[in-house]
Parts: structure tokens; C-alpha cells; sequence
């Protein structure tokens, strides 16, 4: 019998040393109520897309995006339980007891991370987008003087830095592909603009806890990343959307429609069996 | 491309000008060489390499086979893809994310066999596409609940390792390097899946139902996996003379059901087969009868989610196709360009 199970294991969660959830929640840090609160808005908006790019496994264009999105979706929900698992170090609770129990109104994810798939453009719209404010945020928040988000934002960079990379080579094969694939890039990109300016929202308590040097505030990514997404927007021959930001852009969740709809599905199970453990 | 055997092309039949009976005459050489030394790898138990010579036949079966067990990890990634959005737990999620992109790379390794073969993936995309060509008929059946993830993990990747880690040995060098890696990764998939069964078996009264319940749906199923009773498997002797299948049927669900039934006990759960029960004298487990008249029924496309499976394939496709046009034009353009570039500065 032995003979036909193999002892070592090919897939692993995570690669070599690089420090897991797991370790994160038996290190002992802990985190107090704001840069908990912090920690939360990083955390969701990772969990948030990684629950949407979840989707596309199995619909991919070609089986190699399969494999990119799920890649992609895997290393984003690795930093969302990072920083739930972080966050709930300040009040005694999980990673699922945060991404599970929950309500709407608690969560902090930004709109454009809620705005569905759409088409592969679309995706790949909001990929290059929160692609290129995450890197940003990562390559700064690796200096925060917390030294738990320091090295989550570390490990994070290195897997970003691939992210932008797919989102930008793929707007550059749409935007010079075909006719369609052209159209159909510059519409992607014109069906989430209107949600690119709450990523640079100073929600509470960022500005505080910026000035201590343990988050990056918001606001100051806008310049640099809007002259990255304009540039490399410019090079693949489309135009920048002329969109205002939508109001509301204050991560509090009231403007959102579409938040009610992808909480109910990620934590329908969970709900159905409150206290269990899987 | 391929060369016929000498036995089944007589030369003399195809010779009508000088020219052509001098080619012809090289050709049949070339097999008769290409064709003794087949048989010689086979024989000494060696790997037959895409280069080297092969009977028609011999090249059409693995094209069959690779390529069904291809479609079989494409279509397998839906029945599991369709719980990533609701798993239970962050942890459980990232594994099953993990481990559904592992089976769309055990497609592409597969693929990649197949095509060294001969056979280029688009036209393997379009047999699967076109319903031509088969897959495992064990994912027409529905992925309900969390704990079908679980069975699915133990029972249909425990079936699956069990059929696949003799075919690491497979004559055809490409697909048997392809099945190592993936067994590997395989055995990580079965040992998640009883892990799974045995956290609902050891937890509420509610998710030891659950578990049950899903045991009792795929048991029958994974079994029949390893393909029809060996009286009624035409294909198998063939394979087995090629060093392709190095068991039969019946030997390898036989060597499953000797696996699962002691796990089963650890798990707490009941395997739902009331023959099922040691033999002192075989020194295995006597199992009962399978209903083969379902399985043959779901062969044939009318399984519960046929007609799901191959919709949502067909709709990934479609509404990919756009991207794949992009994709081609755009490297058309950079490679015109790259042309252009060394035109001028040559």
C-alpha cells in the first residue's frame, strides 16, 4: 500500500522560510486597536479580490490564466490572512472570525476591488490599477516602524511586483491586439476608473498612525501611481478616462452594491455552521 | 508523419514510378529498422522517446490517453472551482485554490505529452470542445457540499494516484515524467481531501453527516474509475503488451478498495457497500457488484452534469476567444516589428 502514496509533498502554502499566517498568530505580536484598524482595510481589499479573481479558475481565456489568476488570487489571500490575522490580535479573535462573522458595514474594502469581473479587460483593468497602488504602498509600508507590516509588506512586494508585471503586459496585448481587444481594454478601463480615487482615501485611522511612521498614508501614493497608471495607460496607445471619482469614497461600505452580494457567498457556509471547525 | 509498420503497408502495392519505389523502399527500411527497435525498447522494458519510431497504433492510444486524462484535469478543475468562492475557512480556501491550479497544470503537462506526440493542443482543445473526446466520467457528478470537496480529494484522487503511479513507469518517456510530478502533487490532494473528511467526521453532528453523505455518493463512482470490469475492457491487453497499463482494472480497484477501507475506519465513517468484507483467503477485500448500467449511461453523456460540464468549457472558451485573437495579433505585430528592426540595421 505504502508503495502507492508518495511521503514528500510537491505543493506547498508557502515556499522555504518566508513566515506564514500560522507563525504570525503564535509570534506573540500584537497588534493594538489602530493598527489593527489598519491592518483591516489592507487586509480586505486583498481578501476582496482574491475572492474575485477566485472566480475566474476554470473561465480563463487560455488554461496559462487559469493558472495566473489562481496565482494571483492565491498570493492575494495570503496577505489578507497576514493582516487579518494581525488585525485580530488587538481583539482576540481569527482571521475567520474576521472574514467570516463579519457584517457588511464592517468590512473596509475599497469599490474597485468589489466591482465584478466583468470581462478578462475589465479584470485586467482593475488588476493594473490595484496592482500599481499596492506595489506603491508595499515598497513604503516596508519601512513602517510596526515591525509585523514590515515584513508582511515584504513578503508582499516580491509577489505584487509579478502582478503588475501580468496586468501591465496584458493591457499592452489588448490595447495592441485587435480592433476588439482594443475596445474592449479602453472599456475596461473606463468601467472602474470612477473607483480609483478611494484608494487614496485617508480613512481613519491611517493619518494618525501615519504620522508614526506605522502606516503609509493614502494620499500620498496618489501622485506617483496615477503618473505610473498614466504612463504605461499613454504607451499602450489608450486614453486616460477622463472620469471623475465617484462620491462616497470612503471605504465605509454604504455605496456599495456589490459588497452584500460577495459576503453572502464567501461566508455562507461558515455562517450555516457558527462554532464549527474545519 | 508516422511510419506504418512493414507487415500492414506492403511497398510494392505504392510503387508506381522509380522514383517513388526508391523512396518508398527507404521508408519500409526505415520502419523495419524503427520497428525492431520498438519492439526491442518494449521488450527490455526501456522508454520510447518522440523521436523515435512507433507503430500508428501505439501513437493514437497514447494520443487517446494523454489527452483524455488532460480533459479529465480541465473538466476536474470545475466540480472544485465551484467551492473556492465559499469555502469555510481562509485556510481552506488557499488550499483548494492551490490545489484546483494545480490541476490546470497537470492539464498543461499532459497537453504538452501529447503534443510531442504530434497532436498540437488546439486540436485537443477542439475534441474536448466538440464532445469528441472523453474525460473521467466521476466529474459528471455534482460537487454539492464542502464535504464533497473532501471526498473528492480522498476518494477520487486516491483512485486516480492508485491508476497513476504504475503509469510513472509507462513506456512513452514524455507522459511518464509527466505522471511523476504529478503523483507527487496528487498525494498531497488525497491527503487533503481525508483530512477534510476526518475534521467534519470529528465535528458537529451536522458536518459528520455531511461527510458521510458524501462518502455514500462518490464511493460508487470512484470505483468505477478504473474503467469496466477487465472481460469487458477491449483496449487493456494492448496497453499492457506496450508497457503503457502494467495493471488490470480489476487489480487496481482491487488494490483501492484494500487501501480505502482501513482509512475509512479512521475516519469514522461507512464505505456503503454491505459485501464489503475481508477475505482470509484472497487476503483482500470482497466488494459488491457496481452498477455498471449507470456508469456506462454517464460514459455516454447522460450523467447528471454532462451537459453543465461541457457548457461552462465551451463558454471559458468562447468568451475567451477575443483574448486569444489579441493575444496572437499582438505577437504577430512584435515579431513583424522585430524583423523590420533587423532589416534595417543589417
Amino acid at each position: 500500500m505504502s508503495s502507492f502514496t508518495t511521503q514528500d509533498s510537491a505543493t506547498r502554502i508557502s515556499v522555504g522560510d518566508a513566515i506564514t499566517p500560522e507563525d504570525l498568530s503564535s509570534s506573540g505580536a500584537a497588534a493594538d486597536e489602530k493598527t489593527a484598524r489598519y491592518a483591516l482595510i489592507l487586509g480586505d481589499d486583498s481578501l476582496i479580490l482574491a475572492q474575485r479573481l477566485g472566480h475566474w479558475i476554470s473561465r480563463a481565456p487560455e488554461l496559462e490564466e487559469d493558472i495566473a489568476l489562481g496565482n494571483i488570487a492565491l498570493d492575494l489571500l495570503g496577505h489578507a490572512r497576514f493582516f487579518l490575522t494581525y488585525a485580530g490580535t488587538a481583539w482576540g479573535k481569527t482571521e475567520d472570525d474576521l472574514a467570516y462573522f463579519r457584517d457588511e458595514e464592517e468590512f473596509r474594502s475599497a469599490r474597485l476591488v468589489e466591482q465584478e469581473n466583468g470581462d478578462f479587460a475589465k479584470t485586467i483593468a482593475r488588476q493594473l490599477i490595484f496592482s500599481f497602488y499596492s506595489h506603491e504602498l508595499y515598497s513604503r509600508l516596508v519601512d513602517s516602524a510596526d515591525e509585523t507590516l514590515a515584513a508582511v509588506a515584504e513578503k508582499a512586494l516580491k509577489e505584487v511586483a509579478y502582478h503588475q508585471d501580468h496586468a501591465a503586459q496584458w493591457l499592452l496585448r489588448l490595447a495592441g491586439g485587435t480592433e476588439e481587444s482594443q475596445r474592449r481594454m479602453q472599456a475596461g478601463l473606463e468601467s472602474v476608473w470612477a473607483y480609483v480615487q478611494e484608494l487614496f482615501y485617508d480613512a481613519e485611522p491611517t493619518a494618525e498612525l501615519a504620522e508614526a511612521g506605522i502606516a503609509v498614508l493614502p494620499s500620498s501614493l496618489r501622485e506617483s501611481v496615477m503618473e505610473r497608471l498614466t504612463g504605461i495607460i499613454e504607451q499602450a496607445g489608450l486614453r486616460v478616462p477622463e472620469i471623475k471619482g465617484a462620491f462616497g469614497a470612503d471605504r465605509s461600505g454604504r455605496f456599495s452594491e456589490q459588497r452584500g452580494f460577495i459576503l453572502a457567498e464567501m461566508q455562507v457556509l461558515a455562517r450555516q455552521h457558527p462554532g464549527a471547525s474545519w | 508523419m508516422s511510419a506504418q509498420s512493414p507487415q500492414l503497408h506492403p511497398v510494392e502495392a505504392t510503387a508506381t514510378t522509380e522514383q517513388i519505389s526508391e523512396d518508398a523502399r527507404r521508408a519500409a527500411e526505415e520502419a523495419r529498422v524503427g520497428w525492431e527497435r520498438f519492439e526491442q525498447l518494449i521488450a527490455e522494458d526501456k522508454r520510447v522517446e518522440p523521436r523515435d519510431w512507433m507503430p500508428n497504433n501505439y501513437r493514437k492510444t497514447l494520443v487517446r490517453q494523454v489527452s483524455q486524462h488532460a480533459h479529465s484535469e480541465i473538466i476536474g478543475m470545475q466540480p472544485e472551482g465551484n467551492w473556492i468562492t465559499r469555502a469555510p475557512s481562509l485556510k481552506r480556501k488557499a488550499v483548494l485554490m492551490a490545489k484546483v491550479q494545480d490541476e490546470a497544470g497537470h492539464g498543461l503537462y499532459l497537453y504538452s505529452a501529447a503534443e510531442t506526440l504530434g497532436t498540437p493542443r488546439d486540436e485537443l482543445y477542439e475534441q474536448l470542445y466538440t464532445g469528441k473526446a472523453k474525460y473521467s466520467s466521476i466529474f459528471n457528478y455534482p460537487a454539492r457540499t464542502w464535504a464533497d470537496i473532501g471526498a473528492i480529494g480522498w476518494l477520487v484522487d486516491g483512485a486516480a494516484i492508485t491508476n497513476q503511479v504504475p503509469l510513472c513507469r509507462a513506456s512513452y518517456g514524455p507522459y511518464g515524467r509527466a505522471m511523476v510530478r504529478i503523483c507527487k502533487e496528487e498525494s498531497f490532494h488525497q491527503r487533503q481531501g481525508w483530512e477534510i473528511l476526518y475534521t467534519l467526521s470529528h465535528g458537529t453532528q451536522a458536518q459528520k453527516q455531511m461527510a458521510q453523505d458524501a462518502v455514500d455518493r462518490f464511493y460508487g463512482p470512484a470505483l468505477q474509475m478504473f474503467g469496466p470490469p477487465d472481460d469487458e475492457s477491449p483496449n487493456s491487453k494492448q496497453s499492457m503488451a506496450w508497457n503503457i497499463k502494467r495493471f488490470s482494472n480489476d487489480d487496481l480497484r482491487q488494490r483501492f478498495v484494500d487501501m480505502i477501507v482501513p482509512q475509512a475506519e479512521a475516519l469514522g465513517l461507512t464505505l456503503p457497500d454491505p459485501e464489503l468484507k475481508w477475505n482470509d483467503e484472497r487476503g483482500h477485500y470482497d466488494y459488491g457488484d457496481l452498477d455498471w448500467d449507470e456508469f456506462f449511461s454517464v460514459v455516454k453523456g447522460n450523467g447528471p452534469l454532462n451537459h453543465q460540464r461541457l457548457a461552462h468549457y465551451r463558454a471559458a472558451r468562447d468568451e475567451g476567444a477575443w483574448v486569444r485573437e489579441a493575444a496572437a495579433a499582438y505577437a504577430a505585430k512584435q515579431q513583424q516589428a522585430a524583423h523590420d528592426a533587423a532589416l534595417l540595421t543589417a
